[in-house]
């Protein structure tokens, strides 16, 4: 038979995914729950959803640390490391189609029922009947109903931040090019960088949204411009706090003196996330703020 | 299909000795990263949840035994409608179909186990704590979900009850399982198959759960979106589907059927596998059109993602719109066709035999293409405008998925049954529930077409007078076809108690590599992978 097989490592029994299971359940409660006590005094709800990703943290903590330490002890096959690659390639690709979703939203709304209800193509009667003095514009800074506000500019923050990123993802790169050639200072140095500057494009988009609620009364609920804006941008948010996150537990475990020139996984996968994190906000930048 | 060799045919009687036997007691089940353990625990959820929707559904048709309201008021029977589709599709189908991949994927391509073991696990534990949310909100005050399985705004929204942010993490829980389920299958049959495994010598089974595992990873997390935006809609007073505020209720639809379209596929192309693999066995005679088939499975995945807006014929949309989506929906009978006839031509001047897989597969062939003829005339935009909501179309996916789906994972429950447990089920009992199965599905959903046709609409828990001797029909179909599946139930628990043993190869006109292994299949296989010659 292949003697030069290496075995395929199949894990052990396995405690972790059963208290994920748990940790998503409350989650899933404690959200709903919170959720729906929303508009009354004294809910309870958000305890257990606290609860719930408090469990998931200590999951996924020991669920690596697992994982790390069979990596270590050199478990883990070419074989193994392919299904890893693939996996989180997969895992993104998935994460493509969840913003697709809001994207096909954003552009349902623009090119299609906005100038609808303006009375475009065969709707002259739909603008007449409902809403006869509202006028098809995008943004969508009057809505039929006849709410007003603002629409947030390209020039300024948003385009500072589409630098910072811009620039995170050259920083990222070159962070890769030092661990390929085994340079371990300038790679804690450009990734220490990347890390930086997501958490100053963090820190930017909430200066953005301050001044989006405070100052221009673009609001999460003024019209389908305000949902469309506000879903994509925190959802595309969301997604940056998280890869800042994984970006720093691969700073912490370089710190440790963890992973190889020819053996990095975990680096690649976060570099991948921060990359398509990148091209999400390209696409944001765009769609939502120039066009 | 592919043949190993006799040194590795001595390895799998023997390997299996000094290796590590699953646990003991409850925890094998809750840590386990084996997947037959998780395959078996996938099709125990599923046949449990067939019988909770089920029993649901013996609500609705006796609600609908008689003209009027008797048994249950309308709010609960929109509840048991909304969540009999909601488990049928994602509680019972889905989970099936995911249990036997993973039990027989490994199997057929002479992979150890799933490529990420544990994920596999988390992907299973979290499905019953997904129904247990949406399942105990029918208990809440306000009552469960009530809008439907395809939960359309406003029904979801303006008009939905407080407990509507159940449903939609709920919902969350379902899709995230489904992603990394298939995730996991499909790095599993890129990554691990053995070697000398090409892509053309990839049993069907194993085909077909490639490309419905891509189509979970493309359209989950659309279906995510949707959920989001209605809980969004709900509670944080946005308007997506609502035109006071610039977003269009008809926009929900697109964004749900993008989603809903391929995953009728999901729940159909995997049945494609299973009857592509028990048809030749019992007709010993290799598949007719193997590499055909494999085309026709691609291009009918392909297809799916530009015909969603065929549910949506008399939402208003500009002709020409209507126009393509009607071709692109009868465009997709030419594969559909061409696998039809394949399963057909394999038949023809083969030495069949009558077993129960052979059975549950020739009722599939017949009936889920009659289903799929009820689909074309739907699929026509001026037919539709008649046929929309009335129970043809009811009848219509009732057909592709009891008849179609159901058939063919009992087919294949009973085709793969003694290579899970070694031992042959109880035949005449099966062939009991094949044949009252048989009889009971049709009178319980040929009718339907009928009352249809007449004008009948569906999810009313009231009709008119002329519909009333039919629907009595349908309802005594119903009762017997519930009842018919607990028949079910006995044969898989008697089988796994025991019965007569079998060899490795239970089925004498079987191929592929899960006939090598012994029955019942050892808990760890191909440690080593053997080699396809």
């Amino acid at each position: 038979m292949n003697q030069n097989y290496e075995k395929y490592y199949v894990p052990d029994q396995s405690p972790w995914p059963i208290v994920g299971a748990v940790a998503m359940f409350l989650i899933a409660v404690g959200a709903a729950l919170t959720v729906m006590q929303a508009s009354e005094e004294g809910g309870n709800g958000h305890y257990i959803l606290y609860g719930g990703i408090a469990i998931l943290l200590y999951m996924l903590f020991s669920w690596f640390k697992n994982v790390i330490e069979e990596s270590h002890q050199g478990l883990y096959s070419a074989q193994m490391d392919r299904s890893f690659r693939q996996g989180m390639s997969w895992f993104i690709f998935s994460e493509v189609m969840f913003f697709m979703a809001f994207f096909g939203a954003l552009f349902y709304a623009r090119m299609i029922s906005v100038p609808w209800l303006g009375g475009a193509g065969n709707n002259a009667m739909t603008n007449e009947v409902l809403w006869p003095t509202f006028e098809a514009v995008w943004p969508l800074v009057t809505t039929p109903a006849g709410d007003t506000t603002q629409a947030m500019g390209w020039l300024g923050l948003p385009l500072i931040n589409t630098v910072i990123l811009l620039i995170s993802s050259v920083t990222l790169h070159f962070a890769h090019v030092a661990m390929e050639n085994n340079k371990r200072g300038p790679l804690k140095v450009f990734l220490g960088a990347t890390i930086l500057l997501g958490v100053v494009f963090l820190g930017l988009q909430v200066e953005e949204y301050i001044h989006a609620y405070q100052d221009l009364g673009l609001t999460l609920d003024s019209g389908v411009y305000g949902n469309t804006f506000f879903l994509l941008t925190g959802f595309h948010g969301m997604h940056v706090t998280l890869g800042t996150i994984i970006l720093l537990v691969v700073f912490f475990r370089i710190l440790k003196g963890h992973f190889s020139p020819k053996k990095h996984f975990a680096f690649q996968a976060a570099a991948w996330y921060w990359h398509f994190v990148d091209v999400v906000w390209l696409c944001l930048f765009v769609f939502v703020y120039v066009l | 299909m592919s043949s190993i060799t006799d040194e590795h045919n001595n390895d799998a009687a023997h390997h299996d000795a000094g290796h590590h036997q699953p646990a003991k007691g409850f925890k094998r089940w809750l840590f386990t990263t084996n997947h037959k353990d998780i395959g078996s625990l996938y099709l125990i959820f599923s046949l449990t949840m067939f019988l909770i929707g089920g029993a649901m559904a013996m609500v609705i048709r006796a609600e609908l035994f008689q003209p009027g309201l008797q048994l249950v008021d309308p709010h609960f029977f929109n509840q048991m409608t909304t969540v009999h589709g909601l488990i049928m599709v994602f509680g019972a189908v889905m989970p099936a179909f995911t249990g036997l991949a993973n039990w027989m994927v490994p199997l057929m391509i002479g992979a150890p186990d799933m490529a990420l073991p544990r994920m596999n696990n988390w992907s299973f534990w979290i499905l019953p704590f997904a129904f247990l949310i949406l399942l105990a909100s029918l208990f809440m005050p306000g009552g469960g979900p009530a809008f439907g399985w395809t939960f359309y705004a406003p029904l979801s929204t303006t008009y939905s009850n407080d407990n509507t942010a159940l449903f939609v993490f709920a919902v969350h829980i379902m899709g995230i399982s489904s992603i990394m389920g298939a995730i996991n299958v499909v790095v599993t049959i890129v990554n691990m198959r053995a070697p000398g495994m090409t892509w053309m010598k990839l049993p069907l089974f194993v085909w077909t759960w490639l490309i419905t595992a891509f189509l979970l990873i493309a359209v989950m997390p659309v279906l995510a979106g949707a959920v989001t935006m209605v809980l969004t809609d709900k509670y944080f007073a946005t308007s997506f589907f609502d035109a006071a505020g610039g977003g269009d209720p008809v926009m929900f639809q697109h964004i749900f059927w993008f989603f809903g379209h391929p995953e009728v596929y999901i729940m159909i192309l995997p049945a494609f596998g299973i009857i592509s693999t028990i048809v030749p066995t019992f007709s010993r005679k290799k598949l007719f059109g193997y590499a055909s088939m494999v085309y026709a499975t691609s291009s009918i995945a392909l297809l799916s993602f530009i015909v969603w807006a065929h549910h949506m014929f008399t939402t208003g949309m500009p002709v020409a719109a209507e126009l393509f989506f009607m071709y692109a929906t009868m465009l997709i009978s030419v594969p559909t066709g061409v696998k039809v006839f394949n399963w057909v031509a394999t038949m023809w001047r083969g030495s069949i035999s009558f077993e129960v897989p052979m059975l549950f597969s020739i009722a599939f062939i017949v009936l889920f293409t009659l289903g799929g003829f009820s689909g074309l005339m739907l699929a026509i935009t001026p037919a539709d405008f008649q046929y929309h909501d009335t129970y043809f179309v009811v009848a219509h996916f009732h057909y592709v998925l009891v008849t179609g789906a159901v058939f063919s994972i009992m087919a294949g429950a009973y085709y793969w049954l003694p290579k899970w447990t070694g031992n042959m089920f109880n035949i005449t009992l099966a062939k009991w529930h094949f044949w009252l199965s048989l009889v009971s599905v049709n009178v319980l959903f040929f009718p339907m077409h009928f009352v249809g046709l007449a004008g009948m609409p569906r999810r009313i828990p009231d009709y008119a007078l002329q519909f009333a001797d039919f629907n009595a029909i349908i309802s005594i179909g119903g009762f017997a076809f519930g009842l018919s599946q607990l028949l079910f139930v006995v044969v898989v628990y008697k089988c796994a108690k025991g019965g007569d043993k079998v060899p490795a190869k239970v089925w004498d006109g079987a191929e592929g590599l899960e006939w090598e292994v012994p029955s019942p299949a050892p808990y760890h296989t191909f440690d080593t992978p053997p080699e396809i010659k």
